[in-house]
């Protein structure tokens, strides 16, 4: 029986080596998967314009925006899926929200 | 020595299930099963087990009780039949595709309708590609025996799949026979205690069970399903012959009865083997070369041993306590005569659709199948394969 990790598990792994039933035996696995590519629109972060007032954090569905130090960083494109929740939060058009060309 | 005693088949698996004393039990009334829960749950009022009885308000309830429990680490078991066990249909797939091996007791029920109580296979016969490993039981002693050796079956790390232990509802369920348990710290002993490698409450390694599976992964996950089926013929076995080294009693696919030199066959599931044997018998001292098999064990179906067994015979009629609507023939049927096309001299076989809802099996209705093969054999004349048996014209 196979008890694979979940970051060893892909699209080219053979039946042997799946894990049964599909069971994951981590935690937080999502991280592990490009789920970005669903997005058909995309935010972009204007760093000169943010305050840093955090109010874009809370309200992203996926996690997407990181902090460091007291400070937003640039969108997390592997997760973030384009809703423009963020867009439409921001007080000081630090994001802006277009189609994404791809 | 085992205990000698007389009981009932459904007190025999409640019994089985006292002596294994599982983690939890989520179960729901339904006639004819209700007497397993009903005295098991006096087991658990009266101390006499450690095991969670949940009441539960509906058997796709009582089946994902038995899913949870076994996710998170425990050993559960359940019992139901016929309009119970459609009532499950969702979650029997769930709980074999999770790869959790639940323990459950099916008595044999017609399904509604139009609504009848009475015994045929038509529950667990259309629950057969659910996934689940099914035994069938001829009398008492067997479906006692069979719920005995379920567990290391299922639970086996090549294995892994839940396990249906089958008896006919009424005939063997309700009838009282002579009967030889085993010692509790004998079955203790024998099916051990569970400890699967990973499971929801194992706190040091967290883990998700039954995650949506895309197109990506779910062939291979079914592959690997399949696999664990074909795996249980072995252990099966294995775990037969330790069950013969500890009680004398023997086991395997199917029983073969007066075979040797048969030159027709009768192909049967559970208690009707028991009539059929005492046609046979009855025809033997007349002389007549006749033969029976009593499958025990359908899922996973034994094709090449079953092939071998009606390989010297000219004329088999496989028995088919339920009706697939296929048109053509019933469950058995099809899996039997599938069986036989690997062989090099196929005999004729027809189907016998029959007791159907209850409807009495008695040895003249065998006997009359057996004067029908003897007709084939002899002719080489098939006629109407797909047949049912006491029905008026």
């Amino acid at each position: 029986m196979s008890y694979k990790k979940a970051c060893e598990v892909n699209e080219s792994i053979t039946w042997h080596d799946i894990t049964p039933g599909g069971d994951v035996y981590e935690a937080g696995t999502s991280k592990l998967v490009n789920t970005g590519d669903w997005r058909t629109m995309i935010p972009t972060f204007i760093a000169d314009k943010c305050k840093h007032c955090m109010l874009c954090v809370p309200v992203c569905p996926d996690s997407a925006i990181p902090v460091k130090d007291g400070k937003r960083l640039d969108f997390d494109f592997m997760h973030c899926k384009g809703c423009g929740v963020c867009y439409k939060v921001c007080p000081f058009d630090a994001i802006t929200f277009g189609k994404e060309e791809k | 020595m085992g205990i000698r005693d007389r009981l009932s088949g459904n007190e025999a698996v409640a019994i089985a299930m006292k002596q294994i004393n599982p983690d939890v039990m989520g179960a729901f009334p339904i006639t004819p099963s209700t007497e397993i829960p009903q005295y098991f749950s006096q087991y658990v009022a009266n101390g006499l087990v450690d095991t969670e009885f949940v009441a539960v308000e509906s058997e796709h309830s009582a089946m994902s009780v038995c899913m949870s429990a076994e996710a998170a680490g425990g050993r559960a078991v359940t019992a139901t039949s016929s309009c119970g066990l459609a009532l499950m249909w969702e979650m029997l797939y769930v709980v074999a595709s999770a790869r959790l091996p639940v323990t459950l007791a099916c008595v044999n029920r017609a399904l509604t309708g139009p609504i009848n109580i009475n015994n045929d296979h038509s529950d667990s016969m259309g629950a057969r590609d659910a996934g689940w490993i099914q035994i069938y039981a001829e009398t008492n002693q067997e479906a006692y025996d069979n719920f005995v050796q379920a567990m290391r079956i299922g639970e086996h790390k090549d294995v892994r799949l839940p396990v249906m232990i089958c008896q006919d509802g009424f005939i063997t369920s309700h009838a009282i026979e002579n009967i030889e348990l085993i010692e509790d710290d004998k079955v203790k002993a024998f099916v051990g205690e569970y400890h699967p490698e990973n499971y929801l409450l194992k706190k040091e390694n967290p883990m998700a069970v039954g995650p949506y599976d895309t197109a990506a992964y779910y062939m291979e996950h079914k592959k690997q399903q399949a696999e664990a089926m074909r795996n249980a013929k072995g252990v099966i076995l294995e775990v037969a012959k330790e069950f013969e080294a500890m009680t004398g009693r023997h086991y395997s696919f199917f029983e073969e009865y007066m075979m040797d030199d048969a030159e027709t066959a009768i192909v049967v599931i559970g208690s009707s083997a028991g009539t059929a044997k005492a046609a046979v018998n009855e025809l033997r001292a007349q002389g007549k070369k006749v033969g029976l098999i009593k499958l025990r064990v359908f899922r996973p179906f034994p094709m090449e041993e079953i092939a071998q067994a009606l390989s010297k015979v000219k004329a088999v009629a496989v028995m088919d306590k339920a009706e697939s609507f296929s048109a053509c023939g019933g469950p058995l049927f099809a899996e039997t005569r599938s069986a036989a096309y690997d062989l090099k001299n196929r005999p004729a076989m027809i189907n016998y659709v029959y007791g159907l809802g209850g409807r009495d099996v008695r040895v003249e209705d065998i006997q009359h199948v057996y004067a029908e093969l003897e007709k084939i054999a002899k002719t080489g004349e098939t006629g109407e394969v797909y047949r049912h048996l006491s029905v008026r014209e």
